[in-house]
Protein backbone atom coordinates (compact mmCIF):
# COMPACT_ATOMS: atom_id res chain seq x y z
CA UNK A 1 0.00 0.00 0.00
CA UNK A 2 1.62 2.78 -1.24
CA UNK A 3 0.95 6.29 -2.85
CA UNK A 4 1.25 5.84 -6.47
CA UNK A 5 3.58 7.46 -9.05
CA UNK A 6 2.20 9.38 -11.38
CA UNK A 7 2.56 9.34 -15.55
CA UNK A 8 1.22 12.59 -16.99
CA UNK A 9 0.95 12.72 -20.78
CA UNK A 10 1.30 16.09 -21.40
CA UNK A 11 -0.67 18.27 -24.40
CA UNK A 12 1.74 21.41 -25.63
CA UNK A 13 -1.33 23.06 -27.39
CA UNK A 14 -0.96 25.73 -30.11
CA UNK A 15 -3.88 27.70 -31.70
CA UNK A 16 -6.05 24.26 -30.63
CA UNK A 17 -3.57 21.47 -32.19
CA UNK A 18 -1.43 19.37 -29.74
CA UNK A 19 2.24 19.93 -31.34
CA UNK A 20 5.80 18.86 -29.78
CA UNK A 21 8.70 20.40 -31.22
CA UNK A 22 12.67 19.38 -30.45
CA UNK A 23 13.75 22.25 -27.99
CA UNK A 24 10.56 23.93 -29.01
CA UNK A 25 11.48 24.26 -32.88
CA UNK A 26 10.61 22.11 -35.57
CA UNK A 27 7.08 21.72 -34.56
CA UNK A 28 4.83 18.44 -34.94
CA UNK A 29 1.54 18.38 -35.12
CA UNK A 30 -0.14 15.43 -33.08
CA UNK A 31 -3.91 15.98 -33.59
CA UNK A 32 -6.79 16.86 -31.17
CA UNK A 33 -6.55 17.80 -28.06
CA UNK A 34 -9.98 16.60 -26.56
CA UNK A 35 -9.58 13.15 -28.66
CA UNK A 36 -6.03 12.96 -27.18
CA UNK A 37 -6.75 13.90 -23.75
CA UNK A 38 -9.53 11.05 -24.35
CA UNK A 39 -7.45 8.05 -25.08
CA UNK A 40 -5.21 9.47 -22.53
CA UNK A 41 -7.92 8.86 -19.93
CA UNK A 42 -8.98 5.41 -21.23
CA UNK A 43 -5.36 4.29 -21.46
CA UNK A 44 -4.65 4.92 -17.22
CA UNK A 45 -2.99 8.24 -17.52
CA UNK A 46 -2.87 9.71 -13.85
CA UNK A 47 -3.73 13.56 -14.42
CA UNK A 48 -3.14 15.42 -18.01
CA UNK A 49 -1.58 18.50 -18.34
CA UNK A 50 -2.24 21.31 -20.90
CA UNK A 51 -0.02 23.50 -21.81
CA UNK A 52 -0.72 26.04 -24.43
CA UNK A 53 2.15 27.01 -25.74
CA UNK A 54 0.91 30.13 -27.71
CA UNK A 55 -0.90 31.81 -24.79
CA UNK A 56 -1.54 35.12 -26.94
CA UNK A 57 -4.29 36.63 -25.36
CA UNK A 58 -6.65 36.46 -28.64
CA UNK A 59 -6.06 32.85 -28.30
CA UNK A 60 -7.10 32.15 -25.14
CA UNK A 61 -10.85 31.75 -25.85
CA UNK A 62 -9.80 28.56 -27.85
CA UNK A 63 -7.97 27.25 -25.02
CA UNK A 64 -10.93 28.12 -22.23
CA UNK A 65 -13.61 25.73 -24.75
CA UNK A 66 -10.52 23.21 -24.91
CA UNK A 67 -10.49 22.87 -21.26
CA UNK A 68 -13.80 23.28 -21.12
CA UNK A 69 -14.59 20.06 -23.19
CA UNK A 70 -12.04 17.78 -21.81
CA UNK A 71 -13.28 18.83 -18.61
CA UNK A 72 -16.57 17.10 -19.36
CA UNK A 73 -14.72 14.11 -19.95
CA UNK A 74 -12.43 13.26 -18.49
CA UNK A 75 -12.44 12.55 -15.17
CA UNK A 76 -8.64 12.63 -14.03
CA UNK A 77 -7.03 15.66 -12.84
CA UNK A 78 -6.48 18.56 -15.70
CA UNK A 79 -3.69 21.26 -14.93
CA UNK A 80 -3.85 23.81 -17.47
CA UNK A 81 -0.50 25.95 -18.21
CA UNK A 82 0.62 28.97 -21.20
CA UNK A 83 0.18 32.39 -20.39
CA UNK A 84 -1.10 32.11 -16.29
CA UNK A 85 -0.11 35.95 -15.74
CA UNK A 86 -2.79 37.22 -13.03
CA UNK A 87 -5.30 35.71 -10.42
CA UNK A 88 -7.79 36.14 -13.26
CA UNK A 89 -6.25 33.80 -15.31
CA UNK A 90 -6.33 31.04 -12.66
CA UNK A 91 -9.97 31.65 -11.66
CA UNK A 92 -10.98 31.52 -15.73
CA UNK A 93 -8.90 28.17 -16.03
CA UNK A 94 -10.44 26.77 -12.55
CA UNK A 95 -13.82 27.43 -13.75
CA UNK A 96 -13.24 25.96 -17.10
CA UNK A 97 -12.69 23.00 -15.40
CA UNK A 98 -8.90 23.01 -14.60
CA UNK A 99 -8.18 21.14 -11.39
CA UNK A 100 -4.82 23.08 -11.16
CA UNK A 101 -3.41 26.18 -12.59
CA UNK A 102 0.46 26.13 -13.61
CA UNK A 103 2.37 29.24 -13.16
CA UNK A 104 5.76 29.97 -15.26
CA UNK A 105 7.19 32.77 -16.33
CA UNK A 106 4.77 35.32 -14.21
CA UNK A 107 5.90 33.68 -11.15
CA UNK A 108 9.26 35.10 -12.05
CA UNK A 109 8.25 38.76 -12.77
CA UNK A 110 6.05 38.90 -9.75
CA UNK A 111 6.08 35.90 -7.23
CA UNK A 112 4.07 37.20 -4.96
CA UNK A 113 1.06 35.69 -7.59
CA UNK A 114 1.86 32.41 -6.07
CA UNK A 115 1.56 33.38 -2.66
CA UNK A 116 -1.68 35.15 -3.49
CA UNK A 117 -3.06 32.18 -5.58
CA UNK A 118 -2.08 29.55 -2.73
CA UNK A 119 -4.09 32.09 -0.32
CA UNK A 120 -7.14 32.44 -2.78
CA UNK A 121 -7.38 28.70 -4.29
CA UNK A 122 -5.09 26.97 -1.74
CA UNK A 123 -1.64 25.02 -2.54
CA UNK A 124 -3.76 22.10 -4.17
CA UNK A 125 -4.13 23.84 -7.10
CA UNK A 126 -1.01 25.79 -7.67
CA UNK A 127 1.42 24.34 -9.76
CA UNK A 128 4.97 26.41 -10.44
CA UNK A 129 6.78 25.73 -13.76
CA UNK A 130 10.18 25.90 -13.47
CA UNK A 131 12.60 25.71 -16.46
CA UNK A 132 16.16 25.08 -16.10
CA UNK A 133 19.33 24.47 -18.38
CA UNK A 134 23.04 24.02 -17.23
CA UNK A 135 24.78 27.25 -16.80
CA UNK A 136 28.36 25.36 -15.35
CA UNK A 137 31.06 23.94 -17.78
CA UNK A 138 30.83 19.91 -18.17
CA UNK A 139 33.68 19.01 -15.77
CA UNK A 140 32.72 21.66 -13.09
CA UNK A 141 30.27 21.69 -10.00
CA UNK A 142 26.98 21.42 -11.87
CA UNK A 143 24.76 25.01 -11.66
CA UNK A 144 21.30 25.26 -13.11
CA UNK A 145 19.64 28.23 -13.55
CA UNK A 146 16.07 29.37 -14.82
CA UNK A 147 15.44 30.35 -18.29
CA UNK A 148 12.00 31.74 -19.66
CA UNK A 149 10.92 32.08 -23.42
CA UNK A 150 11.09 28.34 -24.25
CA UNK A 151 14.63 28.12 -22.75
CA UNK A 152 16.28 30.68 -24.69
CA UNK A 153 15.90 33.72 -22.38
CA UNK A 154 18.53 33.07 -19.06
CA UNK A 155 17.06 35.06 -16.08
CA UNK A 156 20.27 33.97 -13.63
CA UNK A 157 17.87 32.64 -10.58
CA UNK A 158 19.75 29.73 -9.43
CA UNK A 159 17.37 26.51 -9.68
CA UNK A 160 17.62 25.19 -6.29
CA UNK A 161 16.86 28.48 -3.93
CA UNK A 162 14.39 29.18 -6.34
CA UNK A 163 12.45 25.63 -6.12
CA UNK A 164 12.54 26.08 -2.09
CA UNK A 165 11.10 29.64 -2.70
CA UNK A 166 8.34 28.25 -4.46
CA UNK A 167 7.49 26.15 -1.85
CA UNK A 168 7.28 28.20 0.78
CA UNK A 169 5.61 30.93 -0.59
CA UNK A 170 2.67 28.21 -1.24
CA UNK A 171 2.92 26.10 -4.26
CA UNK A 172 1.49 23.18 -4.15
CA UNK A 173 3.39 21.19 -6.79
CA UNK A 174 6.40 22.03 -8.64
CA UNK A 175 7.24 20.85 -12.87
CA UNK A 176 10.29 20.98 -13.27
CA UNK A 177 11.23 20.91 -16.87
CA UNK A 178 14.80 20.66 -18.44
CA UNK A 179 15.28 22.85 -21.47
CA UNK A 180 18.46 21.56 -22.15
CA UNK A 181 16.39 17.37 -23.21
CA UNK A 182 13.33 18.70 -23.40
CA UNK A 183 12.35 16.95 -27.36
CA UNK A 184 15.68 15.14 -27.29
CA UNK A 185 14.20 11.94 -25.83
CA UNK A 186 17.76 11.63 -24.55
CA UNK A 187 16.24 11.10 -21.03
CA UNK A 188 15.70 13.44 -17.82
CA UNK A 189 18.30 15.83 -16.07
CA UNK A 190 18.43 13.27 -13.59
CA UNK A 191 21.20 15.75 -11.12
CA UNK A 192 18.55 18.64 -10.94
CA UNK A 193 15.71 16.61 -10.72
CA UNK A 194 17.36 14.71 -8.00
CA UNK A 195 18.56 17.94 -6.21
CA UNK A 196 15.43 19.33 -6.17
CA UNK A 197 12.84 16.59 -4.96
CA UNK A 198 15.31 16.47 -2.05
CA UNK A 199 15.12 19.86 -1.17
CA UNK A 200 11.23 20.39 -0.64
CA UNK A 201 8.57 18.78 0.61
CA UNK A 202 5.65 19.28 -2.00
CA UNK A 203 5.64 16.65 -4.68
CA UNK A 204 7.83 17.25 -7.78
CA UNK A 205 7.22 16.53 -11.50
CA UNK A 206 9.72 15.28 -13.70
CA UNK A 207 9.37 16.62 -17.18
CA UNK A 208 11.70 17.16 -20.69
CA UNK A 209 13.46 14.46 -22.51
CA UNK A 210 11.62 11.29 -22.11
CA UNK A 211 12.69 9.09 -25.27
CA UNK A 212 11.95 5.23 -23.94
CA UNK A 213 10.15 3.88 -21.01
CA UNK A 214 13.44 3.38 -18.84
CA UNK A 215 13.39 7.00 -19.27
CA UNK A 216 10.31 7.53 -17.46
CA UNK A 217 11.48 4.63 -14.40
CA UNK A 218 14.37 6.41 -14.15
CA UNK A 219 13.02 10.03 -12.89
CA UNK A 220 11.42 7.97 -10.23
CA UNK A 221 14.12 6.06 -9.04
CA UNK A 222 16.81 8.19 -9.68
CA UNK A 223 15.26 11.54 -9.87
CA UNK A 224 13.26 10.76 -6.84
CA UNK A 225 9.94 12.41 -8.83
CA UNK A 226 6.95 12.12 -8.11
CA UNK A 227 5.12 12.41 -10.78
CA UNK A 228 6.96 11.90 -14.81
CA UNK A 229 5.42 14.04 -17.52
CA UNK A 230 6.26 13.35 -20.80
CA UNK A 231 4.62 14.09 -24.40
CA UNK A 232 6.68 12.88 -27.63
CA UNK A 233 6.27 9.02 -26.80
CA UNK A 234 2.28 9.04 -26.32
CA UNK A 235 1.43 11.05 -28.88
CA UNK A 236 2.71 9.14 -32.08
CA UNK A 237 1.90 6.14 -30.82
CA UNK A 238 5.07 4.66 -29.75
CA UNK A 239 3.59 3.43 -26.27
CA UNK A 240 0.78 3.67 -24.73
CA UNK A 241 0.38 5.02 -21.13
CA UNK A 242 -1.00 1.45 -20.02
CA UNK A 243 2.94 -0.01 -21.11
CA UNK A 244 3.85 2.97 -19.55
CA UNK A 245 2.74 2.24 -16.39
CA UNK A 246 3.01 -1.75 -16.50
CA UNK A 247 7.03 -1.03 -17.57
CA UNK A 248 7.18 1.08 -14.30
CA UNK A 249 5.75 -1.57 -12.27
CA UNK A 250 7.52 -4.43 -13.15
CA UNK A 251 10.73 -2.30 -12.31
CA UNK A 252 9.16 -1.96 -8.43
CA UNK A 253 7.52 1.38 -8.79
CA UNK A 254 4.26 1.76 -7.03
CA UNK A 255 2.02 2.42 -9.40
CA UNK A 256 -1.95 2.95 -10.35
CA UNK A 257 -2.71 -0.67 -12.89
CA UNK B 1 -35.77 6.85 -7.58
CA UNK B 2 -35.31 9.54 -8.98
CA UNK B 3 -31.48 11.66 -9.09
CA UNK B 4 -31.81 14.91 -8.77
CA UNK B 5 -28.70 16.31 -7.16
CA UNK B 6 -27.94 19.63 -5.94
CA UNK B 7 -24.18 20.49 -5.51
CA UNK B 8 -24.07 23.27 -2.68
CA UNK B 9 -21.47 26.25 -4.15
CA UNK B 10 -20.26 28.13 -1.48
CA UNK B 11 -18.52 30.26 -3.91
CA UNK B 12 -14.83 28.28 -3.18
CA UNK B 13 -14.14 26.67 -6.50
CA UNK B 14 -14.75 24.68 -9.37
CA UNK B 15 -17.92 22.86 -9.01
CA UNK B 16 -18.52 21.85 -12.77
CA UNK B 17 -16.06 18.69 -12.39
CA UNK B 18 -18.09 17.73 -9.79
CA UNK B 19 -21.33 18.50 -11.55
CA UNK B 20 -20.21 16.56 -14.99
CA UNK B 21 -19.01 13.44 -13.23
CA UNK B 22 -22.57 13.11 -11.31
CA UNK B 23 -24.28 13.42 -15.01
CA UNK B 24 -21.72 11.08 -16.59
CA UNK B 25 -22.53 8.78 -13.79
CA UNK B 26 -26.30 9.15 -14.55
CA UNK B 27 -28.29 12.36 -12.56
CA UNK B 28 -30.94 13.30 -14.37
CA UNK B 29 -30.39 16.87 -12.86
CA UNK B 30 -27.76 18.77 -11.40
CA UNK B 31 -28.07 21.97 -9.75
CA UNK B 32 -24.92 23.79 -8.41
CA UNK B 33 -26.19 25.52 -5.94
CA UNK B 34 -26.88 27.67 -2.38
CA UNK B 35 -30.41 28.46 -3.14
CA UNK B 36 -32.66 26.78 0.13
CA UNK B 37 -35.18 25.92 -1.89
CA UNK B 38 -33.39 24.82 -4.73
CA UNK B 39 -31.43 22.22 -2.21
CA UNK B 40 -34.39 21.80 -0.36
CA UNK B 41 -36.24 20.06 -3.54
CA UNK B 42 -33.38 18.10 -4.33
CA UNK B 43 -33.48 14.22 -3.72
CA UNK B 44 -29.72 14.38 -2.38
CA UNK B 45 -27.45 16.76 -1.85
CA UNK B 46 -23.43 17.02 -2.62
CA UNK B 47 -21.02 19.02 -0.48
CA UNK B 48 -17.80 19.51 -2.26
CA UNK B 49 -15.11 21.85 -0.97
CA UNK B 50 -11.46 23.17 -2.03
CA UNK B 51 -9.36 25.59 -0.96
CA UNK B 52 -8.43 26.82 2.75
CA UNK B 53 -10.69 25.65 6.05
CA UNK B 54 -11.60 29.29 7.09
CA UNK B 55 -12.36 30.93 3.59
CA UNK B 56 -14.21 27.42 3.29
CA UNK B 57 -16.52 28.20 6.54
CA UNK B 58 -16.78 31.68 6.45
CA UNK B 59 -18.16 31.13 3.04
CA UNK B 60 -20.30 28.27 4.24
CA UNK B 61 -21.27 30.59 7.11
CA UNK B 62 -21.92 33.70 5.03
CA UNK B 63 -24.50 31.65 2.75
CA UNK B 64 -26.18 30.04 5.19
CA UNK B 65 -25.36 26.94 4.06
CA UNK B 66 -24.56 25.46 7.76
CA UNK B 67 -28.45 25.50 8.02
CA UNK B 68 -29.04 23.98 4.49
CA UNK B 69 -26.89 20.83 5.36
CA UNK B 70 -27.90 20.99 8.61
CA UNK B 71 -31.80 20.78 7.16
CA UNK B 72 -30.47 17.96 4.74
CA UNK B 73 -28.57 15.48 7.17
CA UNK B 74 -30.79 15.65 10.55
CA UNK B 75 -34.42 17.25 9.43
CA UNK B 76 -34.93 15.60 5.66
CA UNK B 77 -32.15 12.80 6.05
CA UNK B 78 -31.29 13.02 2.54
CA UNK B 79 -28.58 10.30 1.53
CA UNK B 80 -25.68 13.05 1.41
CA UNK B 81 -21.85 12.69 0.38
CA UNK B 82 -19.60 15.02 1.19
CA UNK B 83 -16.15 15.67 -0.45
CA UNK B 84 -12.59 16.42 0.59
CA UNK B 85 -12.79 19.95 2.11
CA UNK B 86 -16.62 19.16 2.85
CA UNK B 87 -15.81 16.27 4.92
CA UNK B 88 -13.68 18.19 6.97
CA UNK B 89 -16.22 20.60 7.63
CA UNK B 90 -18.71 18.27 8.79
CA UNK B 91 -15.71 17.71 11.96
CA UNK B 92 -15.81 19.87 14.96
CA UNK B 93 -12.67 21.64 14.45
CA UNK B 94 -9.62 22.37 12.00
CA UNK B 95 -6.19 22.46 12.66
CA UNK B 96 -5.59 24.19 9.18
CA UNK B 97 -5.57 28.31 9.14
CA UNK B 98 -4.46 28.38 12.98
CA UNK B 99 -7.49 26.73 14.07
CA UNK B 100 -10.93 26.71 12.45
CA UNK B 101 -13.95 25.97 14.28
CA UNK B 102 -16.01 23.58 11.58
CA UNK B 103 -19.93 22.28 12.02
CA UNK B 104 -19.26 19.73 14.36
CA UNK B 105 -21.61 17.48 12.26
CA UNK B 106 -19.30 14.43 12.82
CA UNK B 107 -17.51 15.35 15.96
CA UNK B 108 -13.63 14.99 15.62
CA UNK B 109 -10.20 16.43 14.63
CA UNK B 110 -8.75 17.48 11.17
CA UNK B 111 -5.07 17.24 11.96
CA UNK B 112 -1.97 18.68 9.53
CA UNK B 113 0.38 15.32 8.02
CA UNK B 114 3.08 17.35 9.80
CA UNK B 115 6.32 18.29 8.29
CA UNK B 116 8.72 16.73 7.98
CA UNK B 117 6.44 13.60 7.11
CA UNK B 118 7.85 10.54 7.62
CA UNK B 119 6.51 6.89 6.75
CA UNK B 120 6.94 4.27 9.44
CA UNK B 121 10.89 3.56 8.04
CA UNK B 122 11.65 7.23 8.04
CA UNK B 123 11.23 7.81 4.63
CA UNK B 124 10.26 11.74 3.87
CA UNK B 125 6.80 11.95 2.39
CA UNK B 126 5.39 14.77 0.67
CA UNK B 127 2.61 17.01 2.02
CA UNK B 128 0.18 17.71 0.28
CA UNK B 129 -0.51 13.95 -0.22
CA UNK B 130 -1.21 14.08 -3.40
CA UNK B 131 -2.12 11.62 -6.30
CA UNK B 132 -3.57 7.99 -5.94
CA UNK B 133 -3.43 5.91 -3.29
CA UNK B 134 -5.47 3.04 -2.61
CA UNK B 135 -8.84 2.34 0.08
CA UNK B 136 -8.86 -0.13 2.27
CA UNK B 137 -12.16 -0.68 2.67
CA UNK B 138 -12.64 -1.36 6.66
CA UNK B 139 -16.48 -2.38 6.46
CA UNK B 140 -19.18 -2.63 3.67
CA UNK B 141 -21.38 0.22 2.71
CA UNK B 142 -23.68 0.83 -0.41
CA UNK B 143 -21.20 3.24 -1.82
CA UNK B 144 -18.43 0.71 -2.33
CA UNK B 145 -20.71 -1.76 -4.60
CA UNK B 146 -18.81 -2.99 -7.20
CA UNK B 147 -15.32 -1.40 -6.23
CA UNK B 148 -12.81 -3.66 -4.70
CA UNK B 149 -11.09 -2.74 -1.37
CA UNK B 150 -7.70 -1.85 -1.91
CA UNK B 151 -8.82 0.28 -5.44
CA UNK B 152 -6.66 3.88 -6.06
CA UNK B 153 -8.40 6.88 -5.53
CA UNK B 154 -6.82 10.30 -5.99
CA UNK B 155 -6.42 12.43 -3.24
CA UNK B 156 -5.23 16.11 -2.39
CA UNK B 157 -4.78 17.40 1.04
CA UNK B 158 -2.27 18.19 3.95
CA UNK B 159 -4.93 17.79 6.50
CA UNK B 160 -6.76 14.48 6.85
CA UNK B 161 -10.21 14.07 9.46
CA UNK B 162 -9.82 11.56 12.99
CA UNK B 163 -13.35 10.86 13.92
CA UNK B 164 -13.93 10.91 17.27
CA UNK B 165 -15.95 7.56 16.44
CA UNK B 166 -13.23 5.09 14.86
CA UNK B 167 -16.14 3.22 13.93
CA UNK B 168 -17.20 5.59 11.64
CA UNK B 169 -14.01 5.21 9.43
CA UNK B 170 -15.34 3.21 6.31
CA UNK B 171 -12.15 3.34 4.48
CA UNK B 172 -8.72 4.01 5.34
CA UNK B 173 -5.38 5.49 3.24
CA UNK B 174 -2.02 4.55 4.42
CA UNK B 175 0.41 7.36 4.21
CA UNK B 176 2.84 7.25 6.82
CA UNK B 177 -0.18 6.87 8.89
CA UNK B 178 -3.70 5.24 8.69
CA UNK B 179 -5.88 7.87 7.91
CA UNK B 180 -9.34 8.20 6.87
CA UNK B 181 -10.13 8.16 3.21
CA UNK B 182 -13.91 7.42 4.06
CA UNK B 183 -16.37 8.03 6.42
CA UNK B 184 -20.39 7.02 6.85
CA UNK B 185 -22.81 7.34 9.39
CA UNK B 186 -26.55 6.80 8.58
CA UNK B 187 -27.47 9.22 5.66
CA UNK B 188 -23.73 10.98 5.27
CA UNK B 189 -20.97 9.39 3.21
CA UNK B 190 -17.73 11.40 3.31
CA UNK B 191 -14.62 11.03 1.48
CA UNK B 192 -11.41 12.65 1.62
CA UNK B 193 -10.58 11.63 -1.66
CA UNK B 194 -11.99 13.14 -5.27
CA UNK B 195 -14.74 10.70 -6.57
CA UNK B 196 -15.22 13.45 -9.65
CA UNK B 197 -11.24 13.25 -10.61
CA UNK B 198 -10.72 9.32 -9.76
CA UNK B 199 -11.75 7.86 -13.10
CA UNK B 200 -13.88 4.58 -13.65
CA UNK B 201 -13.44 3.82 -9.03
CA UNK B 202 -14.74 7.27 -8.97
CA UNK B 203 -17.55 7.29 -11.30
CA UNK B 204 -19.13 3.81 -9.83
CA UNK B 205 -19.19 5.46 -6.16
CA UNK B 206 -21.29 8.41 -7.25
CA UNK B 207 -23.14 6.13 -9.36
CA UNK B 208 -23.40 4.17 -6.07
CA UNK B 209 -24.42 7.42 -4.31
CA UNK B 210 -27.34 8.12 -7.17
CA UNK B 211 -28.63 5.08 -6.00
CA UNK B 212 -28.36 5.06 -2.74
CA UNK B 213 -31.39 5.26 0.11
CA UNK B 214 -29.03 6.78 3.02
CA UNK B 215 -29.24 3.68 5.07
CA UNK B 216 -25.95 1.95 5.92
Amino acid sequence: MALAKRIIPCLDVDRGRVVKGVNFVGIRDAGDPVEIARRYNEEGADEITFLDITASHEERDTTVQTVEQIAREVFIPLTVGGGIRALQDIRTMLNAGADKVSINTAAIHDPDLVSAAAARFGSQCIVVAIDVKRVSEPESLPRYELFTHGGRKPTGIEAVSWAKKMAALGAGELLLTSMDRDGTRDGFELTITREITDSVDIPVIASGGVGTLQHLADGVTQGGADAVLAASIFHFGEYTVREAKQFMASKGIPMRL
Amino acid sequence: MTQRVAVIDYGMGNLHSVASALEHAGALEVTVTHDHAAISKADRVVFPGVGGIRDCMDAIRGLGCDQLLEQAITVERKPVLAICVGMQSLMTTSEENGGVVCLNQVPGEVTFFGSPHRASDGARLKVPHMGWNQVVQKRAHPLWAGIESGTHFYFVHSYHVVPNDPDLVVGTFDYGLSGCAALARDNVFATQFHPEKSHQAGLTLLKNFLSWDGTC
